[in-house]
């Protein structure tokens, strides 16, 4: 589904991907994990397709088709999904209109017909239950004035909503406390299926004891360290990161 | 250098046959006023960017167009045109004015509550009420402003309203200004007086408009004197023709525990200059005034603003909102003086720029004159673009690139929008701004 081939990517003229090796399968769990500045968050954004992240090497494909060559929305249209680590407020723009035009554009890509009102309504209310969101949340603005855990929530609210194939969650987990967490959790293994693969994004392991992944890789400098099963990742809890890399986390 | 014909003979000597038709139409007082404001214009001149209240602005343009004032002649005008710029499913008490005269065959005045009196101007300078005559041209002084000299001097016609002590007028009250099928560029002066008694209360839509690429000189001046408790909601919305030149001044005088807000919309013209000012004559009242230019091409829009707390407890809230796309330019000066009487003063101001080109200007330029010193007043100015991190986010859920520009800039003018209590009228508008948005985006939402 998507393939990774020495992926190299820079910030602001700073190397932070030296070259990158991933291959995830439908119904597959991947966990990223590694220490502060290893290039996790970079992965995300740049798989993503933000901007200021320059690719300088290497090749992604998604389902087969070039994926570094498409713009943000073309590869949500694809089914990528990713949750963000810090979610924008977008003052003005209410929940429900945003969601509705993000859904029906990605619906138009697929050749499905756009949802009317009430069956919007319907699948929204439907999902809103999943991660245990307050109804009235919905028709405020985007993420304005959410809590840090209602932020999280929302995201993993749409990403019920768009039903992507492909969801990369960003290190969602950290700043939840252990309720919203379990709810974060539950919501992405409610939408765990065959068709669809998670990359888990995370710097604790706390989050892999409630959602287990298939297999577990560290990054360390810009590179995959080591990978394994997801006993790997109570090895990195027990020793830390310090056995990968000199720099711990 | 060579020195140009004086542009300002032409007024002055369209000013003596314009005073000539006045015989008999209005009173003493009112030619006394009017020729006084002459005056005032004629050793004014127009004023240049030397002038540190027009630094931004120039008139050259304006000056050097040869308008001319209406004749005796009555103007016609499409009902097609006319429902272009009507409320849309609201009752209203419709005033329509056509070339700056008052047109009764396309008004219609509701049944008013008891001694609300609904008049054009021309009319109420006929009748001489001693209401007119204690304050027309009493607020909005001509001293320094050579607009609201000339617009003074050339007092004909425009609205009249007077609401009595304690009585509410349900209804919006609706002048709608139009210019159009126009044979030579025109120049009117429209002047509005409304005066709202103790605990009265009204709300107030001002449309100036223009049909296709006219061009036209509009130069308008409405005067609001609140006694004390009264409650006046005002709105102004400025769709001039895109070759237009719209200069306007707003003079409100508050009263005790009076409430004020303004909501000033220009969308139109090529040229625009409006002066929003209100003194804070009474304890415990309150101002509001929004503001939301939403410009493209050429267009070119200066709002100066002017709060002054003259007593004590009084609160102002300002919120000026800029859209500047192209080549065009805004320019917003707020300036709000707290006189030493004025404790306990609470004020705020902000202006907020969105630029959606590299072309596009913004000048803002907050003026704070404080003279009191136990008072609350902050202001805060920002001239940006649209956030590239909420633009990735909404790219990120499938929203295209376009669509999520259009949504960014529609959810920073909403925040005035929302603000708009008629809410016919908010529909109106918000389907206006959207009208402006590429056909991408209407189909989709």
């Amino acid at each position: 589904m998507l393939e990774i081939r020495n992926l190299k990517a820079e910030v602001e003229g700073k190397q932070i991907l030296r070259g990158i090796d991933l291959k995830v399968e439908p119904g597959e769990i991947h966990a990223i994990m590694g220490p502060n500045g290893s290039g996790k968050s970079t992965l995300a954004q740049v798989l993503a397709g933000r901007e200021s992240y320059v690719v300088t090497a290497g090749e992604v494909t998604f389902e087969g088709k070039d994926l570094l060559g498409m713009a943000p929305e073309e590869r949500a249209r694809e089914g990528i999904f990713m949750a963000f680590q810090y979610p924008v407020e977008i003052p003005g723009v209410g929940n429900t209109y945003f969601l509705k035009a993000a859904l029906n554009s990605i619906r138009k890509h697929r050749g499905l017909p756009e949802l009317d009102a009430m069956d919007f309504l319907k699948l929204v209310k439907e999902k809103m239950k999943l991660v245990e969101m307050d109804e009235s949340l919905i028709t405020r603005p985007v993420n304005e004035g959410f809590s840090g855990g209602e932020k999280k929530r929302n995201e993993i609210f749409q990403m019920a909503v768009l039903d992507p194939k492909l969801a990369i969650l960003d290190e969602t987990d950290s700043g939840l406390d252990i309720d919203a967490l379990r709810i974060v959790a539950n919501g992405v293994n409610t939408l765990h299926a065959d068709h669809r693969a998670v990359i888990v994004i995370t710097h604790y392991q706390r989050l892999l004891n409630y959602i287990v992944p298939d297999y577990v890789h560290v990054l360390s400098n810009g590179r995959i360290a080591r990978s394994g099963g997801k006993e790997l990742a109570l090895e990195l809890e027990e020793k830390g990161y310090g056995w990968i890399d000199e720099e711990v986390a | 250098m060579i020195e140009v014909t004086d542009e300002r003979d032409l007024h002055l000597a369209d000013f003596e046959q314009f005073e000539k038709t006045q015989e008999g139409k209005s009173p003493a007082w009112a030619h006394a006023i009017r020729r006084s404001a002459i005056e005032r214009f004629s050793k004014l001149g127009f004023p240049t960017s030397h002038d540190e209240e027009w630094r931004f602005t120039s008139v050259a343009a304006l000056a050097k167009v040869p308008f001319e004032p209406l004749g005796a002649q009555q103007s016609q005008v499409a009902t097609s045109t006319l429902d272009l710029f009507r409320i849309r499913n609201c009752a209203v008490h419709l005033m329509v004015f056509v070339n700056g005269r008052f047109s009764r065959a396309f008004s219609s005045i509701q049944n008013l509550p008891t001694g609300v009196q609904l008049l054009s101007l021309a009319t109420a300078l006929q009748s001489d009420s001693q209401v007119l005559a204690s304050h027309l041209a009493r607020y909005a002084s001509y001293e320094d402003h050579a607009f609201v000299a000339l617009n003074t001097a050339f007092i004909e016609d425009g609205a009249f309203i007077n609401i009595p002590r304690d009585v509410v007028v349900e209804l919006p009250i609706h002048l709608l200004f139009l210019s159009t099928n126009l044979a030579k560029p025109l120049v009117s002066h429209p002047r509005n007086l409304i005066v709202a008694g103790p605990n009265s209360q009204a709300s107030i839509v001002e449309t100036y408009a223009g049909s296709g690429e006219e061009i036209y000189f509009t130069n308008a001046v409405t005067e609001v004197v609140l006694n004390d408790n009264a409650f006046i909601d005002h709105y102004r919305l400025q769709r001039e023709s895109l070759r237009a030149f719209h200069f306007s001044t707003l003079q409100v005088q508050q009263g005790r525990s009076s409430s004020f807000s303004t909501h000033s919309i220009a969308l139109g013209g090529s040229l625009t200059r409006n002066d929003v000012n209100t003194t804070l004559n009474g304890e415990g009242s309150e101002a509001i005034l929004d503001g939301l230019y939403v410009i493209s091409g050429q267009q070119h829009v200066d709002n100066h603003t002017r709060i002054d707390h003259a007593k004590p407890h009084c609160s102002s809230r300002e919120l000026y909102k800029g859209v500047l796309d192209e080549r065009s330019r805004g320019v917003f000066n707020g300036r709000i003086i707290v006189r030493p009487d004025a404790q306990k003063t609470d004020s705020k101001q902000t202006n907020k720029n969105l630029l959606l080109s590299e072309e596009a200007l913004a000048n803002t330029n907050p003026q704070l004159e404080i003279y009191a010193d136990d008072v609350k007043c902050t202001h805060g100015a920002t001239i940006g673009q649209l956030s590239a991190d909420a633009l990735f986010y909404l790219r990120a859920r499938g929203i295209g690139l376009e669509t999520a520009r259009n949504l960014l800039t529609y959810a920073f003018a909403n925040e005035i929008t929302n603000r708009i209590k008629i809410e016919p009228l908010r529909k109106d508008l918000e389907k206006l701004l959207f009208s402006r948005l590429p056909a991408d985006e209407k189909a989709r939402l």
